[in-house]
């Protein structure tokens, strides 16, 4: 499939805390749109991580939250927002296996104390901000790498 | 080497995805910490767990993990298996533990390595 990415390409999606359930979809379907615009395999695989992530904290943590998205040809720049209880100390909280996820959750194998490090790992920017009672906003932005072969091509 | 040898070989049963078999398997990965599996686990590998919820589906699915065996006899909910059926996942069962299948399976998939 030929890339069309002339024009900036935006989305976004609505995810509804506690649901487990549903959980992935978003992600997933970012995925998809990136492997059939012909993105770079390398790209795909941070953007699929760091989209997961955000959408298992806002399942896992908020009441609600949407996760926006921008596909152009530099970059893919992923915006999560959610109405949750925030963050009441972001340093602690960027640090790997530092975690506040309840036990029923780590029984499932989140709330390991990654999410938040996987996310900034895979992104080029990660920015995070938080107001206690109200919510977070995490914006990462990964740059595209071309010189890699996209799956398309190296499918072909 | 394929799923279908793979479970024929450590006498895996399969609960989902059974047309999907055929696809080659390169490696393994042992977790049950699901950021885990998104950050290390590599594409067509098998990943040895002992969760059972549906999220494992999701993982998997994003990974594109060729296939999930659960360990210790344990079974998959309903709405796992119900997902894993949806999204092409295959789902083996063993009664063995974690140990055990990573052991055997790193022997099939690199058998050269430790006779060296």
């Amino acid at each position: 499939m030929k890339e069309d990415l002339s024009k900036t390409i935006e989305g976004s999606f609505h995810i509804v805390g506690g649901d487990f359930i549903r959980a992935g979809e978003a992600s997933t379907a970012l995925k998809k749109q990136l492997i059939d615009l012909g993105i770079e395999e390398e790209t795909i695989r941070k953007v699929s991580i760091a989209t997961f992530e955000a959408e298992m904290n806002i399942i896992i943590y908020a009441t609600a939250g949407i996760i926006r998205y921008t596909i152009t040809p530099e970059e893919i720049t992923i915006i999560a927002e959610d109405m949750g209880p925030g963050i009441e100390d972001i340093e602690l909280a960027m640090q790997e296996g530092y975690s506040t996820a309840p036990d029923w959750v780590r029984e499932m194998g989140w709330g390991a104390g990654m999410g938040l490090p996987n996310m900034k790992k895979n992104s080029d920017i990660f920015r995070i901000e938080s107001v206690v009672g109200e919510g977070t906003t995490v914006e990462m932005v990964i740059r595209r790498k071309k010189d890699d072969h996209s799956r398309n091509s190296r499918e072909a | 080497m394929t799923i279908a040898e793979i479970a024929e070989r450590l006498n895996l049963t399969p609960v989902t995805g059974e047309e999907y078999l055929h696809r080659e398997v390169s490696d393994g990965y042992v977790s049950d910490l699901l950021s885990d599996v998104m950050a290390n686990a590599k594409k067509d590998c098998i990943w040895i767990t002992l969760q059972t919820h549906e999220n494992t589906v999701a993982v998997a699915v994003l990974k594109e993990i060729a296939a999930v065996v659960i360990v210790n006899g344990r079974k998959p909910s309903d709405v796992t298996i119900e997902k894993a059926t949806e999204q092409k996942v295959p789902i083996l069962l063993t009664s063995r533990t974690a140990f055990e299948i990573a052991g055997m399976l790193y022997q099939l998939l690199h058998a050269e390595e430790i006779q060296s």
